[in-house]
Protein backbone atom coordinates (compact mmCIF):
# COMPACT_ATOMS: atom_id res chain seq x y z
CA UNK A 1 0.00 0.00 0.00
CA UNK A 2 2.68 2.43 1.07
CA UNK A 3 5.13 1.67 -1.70
CA UNK A 4 2.44 1.75 -4.33
CA UNK A 5 1.30 5.15 -3.20
CA UNK A 6 4.85 6.44 -3.33
CA UNK A 7 5.53 5.07 -6.78
CA UNK A 8 2.38 6.64 -8.18
CA UNK A 9 3.46 10.04 -6.94
CA UNK A 10 6.41 10.03 -9.24
CA UNK A 11 4.48 9.37 -12.37
CA UNK A 12 4.78 12.54 -14.35
CA UNK A 13 1.40 14.02 -15.17
CA UNK A 14 2.79 15.47 -18.32
CA UNK A 15 5.75 14.05 -20.09
CA UNK A 16 7.45 14.09 -23.42
CA UNK A 17 6.56 11.10 -25.54
CA UNK A 18 10.16 10.01 -25.94
CA UNK A 19 10.65 9.69 -22.21
CA UNK A 20 9.78 6.45 -20.52
CA UNK A 21 7.70 6.89 -17.43
CA UNK A 22 10.09 7.40 -14.54
CA UNK A 23 7.77 5.26 -12.48
CA UNK A 24 9.34 2.04 -13.67
CA UNK A 25 12.80 3.31 -12.85
CA UNK A 26 11.88 4.16 -9.30
CA UNK A 27 11.12 1.22 -7.10
CA UNK A 28 10.79 1.64 -3.41
CA UNK A 29 11.65 -1.21 -1.08
CA UNK A 30 8.42 -2.31 0.51
CA UNK A 31 9.73 -2.45 4.02
CA UNK A 32 7.69 -2.22 7.20
CA UNK A 33 5.44 0.77 6.98
CA UNK A 34 6.38 3.73 9.10
CA UNK A 35 3.73 6.02 10.54
CA UNK A 36 3.15 8.81 8.05
CA UNK A 37 3.64 11.40 10.76
CA UNK A 38 7.31 10.43 10.92
CA UNK A 39 7.58 10.63 7.17
CA UNK A 40 6.35 14.16 7.14
CA UNK A 41 9.48 15.18 9.01
CA UNK A 42 12.01 12.85 7.56
CA UNK A 43 13.18 12.74 3.99
CA UNK A 44 14.29 9.16 3.46
CA UNK A 45 17.17 8.33 1.15
CA UNK A 46 14.74 6.49 -1.10
CA UNK A 47 12.53 9.53 -1.45
CA UNK A 48 15.51 11.77 -2.03
CA UNK A 49 16.75 9.47 -4.77
CA UNK A 50 13.31 9.34 -6.33
CA UNK A 51 13.01 13.13 -6.32
CA UNK A 52 16.56 13.35 -7.73
CA UNK A 53 15.34 11.25 -10.64
CA UNK A 54 12.17 13.25 -11.02
CA UNK A 55 14.15 16.48 -11.11
CA UNK A 56 16.45 15.12 -13.82
CA UNK A 57 13.64 13.59 -15.90
CA UNK A 58 13.45 16.67 -18.15
CA UNK A 59 15.17 20.05 -18.56
CA UNK A 60 12.11 21.83 -17.12
CA UNK A 61 10.43 20.13 -14.17
CA UNK A 62 7.49 21.50 -12.25
CA UNK A 63 6.10 20.16 -9.00
CA UNK A 64 2.52 21.35 -8.87
CA UNK A 65 -0.92 20.74 -7.43
CA UNK A 66 -3.06 19.08 -10.07
CA UNK A 67 -2.15 18.66 -13.72
CA UNK A 68 -1.20 21.25 -16.35
CA UNK A 69 -4.65 20.72 -17.89
CA UNK A 70 -6.51 21.02 -14.60
CA UNK A 71 -4.43 22.74 -11.93
CA UNK A 72 -5.86 22.42 -8.44
CA UNK A 73 -4.41 25.63 -7.08
CA UNK A 74 -4.25 29.19 -8.36
CA UNK A 75 -0.48 29.45 -7.91
CA UNK A 76 0.12 26.26 -9.86
CA UNK A 77 -2.26 27.54 -12.54
CA UNK A 78 -0.42 30.85 -12.78
CA UNK A 79 2.90 29.06 -13.09
CA UNK A 80 1.64 26.84 -15.90
CA UNK A 81 0.31 29.91 -17.68
CA UNK A 82 3.67 31.67 -17.38
CA UNK A 83 5.52 28.67 -18.80
CA UNK A 84 2.99 28.56 -21.63
CA UNK A 85 3.36 32.27 -22.37
CA UNK A 86 7.13 31.92 -22.38
CA UNK A 87 6.80 29.18 -24.98
CA UNK A 88 8.45 26.36 -23.07
CA UNK A 89 8.76 23.33 -25.32
CA UNK A 90 6.32 20.63 -24.07
CA UNK A 91 8.87 18.03 -25.12
CA UNK A 92 11.32 19.46 -22.60
CA UNK A 93 8.81 19.78 -19.80
CA UNK A 94 7.51 17.42 -17.14
CA UNK A 95 5.04 18.17 -14.37
CA UNK A 96 4.55 16.13 -11.21
CA UNK A 97 1.29 16.28 -9.30
CA UNK A 98 2.11 16.40 -5.58
CA UNK A 99 -1.53 15.85 -4.67
CA UNK A 100 -1.20 12.28 -5.87
CA UNK A 101 0.99 11.40 -2.94
CA UNK A 102 1.69 12.78 0.49
CA UNK A 103 5.26 11.45 0.39
CA UNK A 104 6.15 13.47 -2.67
CA UNK A 105 4.27 16.50 -1.35
CA UNK A 106 6.17 16.66 1.91
CA UNK A 107 9.38 15.20 0.47
CA UNK A 108 9.82 17.80 -2.23
CA UNK A 109 9.37 20.60 0.30
CA UNK A 110 12.27 19.28 2.32
CA UNK A 111 14.30 18.38 -0.75
CA UNK A 112 14.09 21.94 -2.09
CA UNK A 113 14.07 23.54 1.35
CA UNK A 114 10.97 25.29 0.14
CA UNK A 115 7.71 25.07 2.07
CA UNK A 116 5.23 25.69 -0.73
CA UNK A 117 4.08 24.30 -4.08
CA UNK A 118 4.60 24.95 -7.03
CA UNK A 119 8.35 24.57 -7.42
CA UNK A 120 10.22 24.91 -10.69
CA UNK A 121 13.49 23.22 -11.60
CA UNK A 122 15.51 24.10 -14.65
CA UNK A 123 18.29 21.68 -15.51
CA UNK A 124 18.13 20.30 -11.98
CA UNK A 125 18.55 23.73 -10.47
CA UNK A 126 15.85 25.12 -8.23
CA UNK A 127 14.53 28.37 -9.67
CA UNK A 128 11.71 29.28 -7.33
CA UNK A 129 8.00 29.26 -6.66
CA UNK A 130 5.16 31.18 -8.24
CA UNK A 131 6.11 34.66 -6.98
CA UNK A 132 9.69 34.39 -8.18
CA UNK A 133 8.60 33.09 -11.58
CA UNK A 134 6.02 35.85 -11.85
CA UNK A 135 8.54 38.60 -11.15
CA UNK A 136 11.14 36.98 -13.42
CA UNK A 137 8.45 36.76 -16.10
CA UNK A 138 7.65 40.43 -15.70
CA UNK A 139 11.20 41.76 -15.63
CA UNK A 140 12.38 39.64 -18.55
CA UNK A 141 14.83 37.47 -16.59
CA UNK A 142 12.82 34.31 -17.18
CA UNK A 143 12.73 34.74 -20.96
CA UNK A 144 16.49 35.23 -20.96
CA UNK A 145 17.11 32.22 -18.74
CA UNK A 146 14.83 29.86 -20.72
CA UNK A 147 16.37 31.07 -23.97
CA UNK A 148 19.90 30.44 -22.70
CA UNK A 149 18.96 26.93 -21.60
CA UNK A 150 17.39 26.23 -24.99
CA UNK A 151 14.09 24.95 -23.64
CA UNK A 152 11.78 27.14 -25.74
CA UNK A 153 9.89 26.10 -28.82
CA UNK A 154 11.95 27.17 -31.83
CA UNK A 155 10.57 30.39 -33.24
CA UNK A 156 10.39 29.14 -36.82
CA UNK A 157 8.38 26.04 -35.98
CA UNK B 1 -4.39 60.49 10.75
CA UNK B 2 -6.38 60.77 13.93
CA UNK B 3 -6.58 64.28 15.32
CA UNK B 4 -5.18 63.09 18.57
CA UNK B 5 -5.22 66.43 20.31
CA UNK B 6 -8.97 66.90 19.98
CA UNK B 7 -10.76 66.58 23.29
CA UNK B 8 -13.41 63.91 23.62
CA UNK B 9 -11.62 61.35 21.48
CA UNK B 10 -10.53 58.06 22.93
CA UNK B 11 -6.82 58.35 23.69
CA UNK B 12 -4.92 56.40 21.05
CA UNK B 13 -2.79 54.52 23.51
CA UNK B 14 -5.77 53.09 25.32
CA UNK B 15 -7.33 52.08 22.05
CA UNK B 16 -4.30 50.20 20.83
CA UNK B 17 -3.86 48.36 24.11
CA UNK B 18 -7.41 47.08 24.05
CA UNK B 19 -7.03 46.11 20.41
CA UNK B 20 -3.96 44.06 21.20
CA UNK B 21 -5.67 42.21 24.01
CA UNK B 22 -8.38 40.88 21.70
CA UNK B 23 -6.67 40.91 18.33
CA UNK B 24 -8.71 39.65 15.41
CA UNK B 25 -5.49 39.04 13.53
CA UNK B 26 -3.22 37.07 15.87
CA UNK B 27 -1.19 35.47 13.07
CA UNK B 28 -0.74 38.72 11.17
CA UNK B 29 0.45 40.35 14.40
CA UNK B 30 3.00 37.59 14.93
CA UNK B 31 4.16 37.88 11.32
CA UNK B 32 4.61 41.62 11.61
CA UNK B 33 6.58 41.27 14.85
CA UNK B 34 8.87 38.59 13.46
CA UNK B 35 9.53 40.38 10.18
CA UNK B 36 10.21 43.73 11.83
CA UNK B 37 12.53 42.07 14.29
CA UNK B 38 14.42 40.02 11.70
CA UNK B 39 14.69 42.45 8.79
CA UNK B 40 13.98 45.96 10.14
CA UNK B 41 12.24 46.68 6.84
CA UNK B 42 12.08 50.18 5.39
CA UNK B 43 8.66 49.15 4.09
CA UNK B 44 6.40 46.31 5.13
CA UNK B 45 2.99 45.47 3.74
CA UNK B 46 0.98 42.51 4.91
CA UNK B 47 -2.20 41.78 3.03
CA UNK B 48 -4.57 39.09 4.19
CA UNK B 49 -5.97 37.32 1.10
CA UNK B 50 -7.57 34.45 3.01
CA UNK B 51 -11.13 35.37 2.06
CA UNK B 52 -10.21 34.95 -1.61
CA UNK B 53 -9.22 31.35 -1.02
CA UNK B 54 -11.80 30.23 1.54
CA UNK B 55 -13.57 28.07 -1.05
CA UNK B 56 -10.45 26.09 -1.96
CA UNK B 57 -10.55 22.36 -1.56
CA UNK B 58 -7.47 22.61 0.64
CA UNK B 59 -9.33 24.95 2.99
CA UNK B 60 -12.19 22.54 3.62
CA UNK B 61 -12.87 22.29 7.33
CA UNK B 62 -10.59 25.22 8.10
CA UNK B 63 -12.06 27.91 10.31
CA UNK B 64 -9.01 30.14 10.30
CA UNK B 65 -9.34 33.61 8.80
CA UNK B 66 -5.57 33.80 8.46
CA UNK B 67 -4.38 31.25 5.90
CA UNK B 68 -3.27 33.24 2.84
CA UNK B 69 -1.03 36.29 2.99
CA UNK B 70 0.71 38.55 0.54
CA UNK B 71 3.74 40.17 2.09
CA UNK B 72 5.98 42.87 0.66
CA UNK B 73 9.25 43.44 2.48
CA UNK B 74 11.78 46.08 1.54
CA UNK B 75 14.94 45.60 3.53
CA UNK B 76 18.70 45.97 3.38
CA UNK B 77 18.95 42.41 4.70
CA UNK B 78 18.24 41.15 1.18
CA UNK B 79 21.27 42.91 -0.30
CA UNK B 80 23.35 40.65 -2.57
CA UNK B 81 21.05 37.66 -2.10
CA UNK B 82 19.16 35.92 -4.89
CA UNK B 83 15.37 35.77 -4.70
CA UNK B 84 15.16 32.12 -3.57
CA UNK B 85 17.55 32.87 -0.72
CA UNK B 86 15.47 35.88 0.29
CA UNK B 87 12.26 33.88 0.29
CA UNK B 88 13.92 31.14 2.31
CA UNK B 89 14.91 33.72 4.91
CA UNK B 90 11.26 34.66 5.30
CA UNK B 91 10.02 31.08 5.21
CA UNK B 92 12.48 30.23 7.95
CA UNK B 93 10.78 32.75 10.22
CA UNK B 94 7.44 31.00 9.77
CA UNK B 95 8.52 27.40 9.70
CA UNK B 96 6.26 26.46 12.57
CA UNK B 97 3.27 28.47 11.34
CA UNK B 98 3.52 26.91 7.86
CA UNK B 99 3.94 23.37 9.12
CA UNK B 100 1.06 23.55 11.55
CA UNK B 101 -2.26 22.02 10.46
CA UNK B 102 -4.68 24.88 9.83
CA UNK B 103 -1.82 27.38 10.00
CA UNK B 104 -0.28 29.51 7.29
CA UNK B 105 -1.16 27.84 3.98
CA UNK B 106 0.14 30.28 1.38
CA UNK B 107 2.64 33.08 1.65
CA UNK B 108 3.13 35.25 -1.41
CA UNK B 109 6.31 37.25 -1.14
CA UNK B 110 7.86 40.31 -2.66
CA UNK B 111 11.34 40.81 -1.29
CA UNK B 112 13.29 43.83 -2.40
CA UNK B 113 16.16 45.99 -1.28
CA UNK B 114 15.58 49.73 -0.91
CA UNK B 115 17.84 50.29 -3.93
CA UNK B 116 15.82 47.90 -6.08
CA UNK B 117 12.59 49.55 -5.04
CA UNK B 118 14.02 52.93 -5.94
CA UNK B 119 15.09 51.70 -9.38
CA UNK B 120 11.66 50.18 -9.92
CA UNK B 121 10.02 53.47 -9.04
CA UNK B 122 12.23 55.36 -11.46
CA UNK B 123 11.47 52.90 -14.24
CA UNK B 124 7.76 53.31 -13.66
CA UNK B 125 8.04 57.09 -13.70
CA UNK B 126 9.86 56.97 -17.01
CA UNK B 127 7.33 54.63 -18.59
Amino acid sequence: MFSRAVASAFRPVSRPTFLRPVRSAIQFPSGPSIPSVLHARLLSNETRTAIDKAVSSAPVVLFMKGTPETPQCGFSRATIQILGLQGVDPKKFVAFNVLEDAELRSGVKEYSEWPTIPQLYLEKEFIGGCDILMSMHQNGELAKLLETKGVLVAADE
Amino acid sequence: MLPRSLPGLLPRRLFSVSARMASNTPLEDVMRDKIVHAFTPSRLEIRNDSHLHAHHAAMEGSTSKETHFHVTIVSDSFESKMQPARHRMVYALFKEEMAREGGLHALQLKTKTPAEEQREKERKEKA
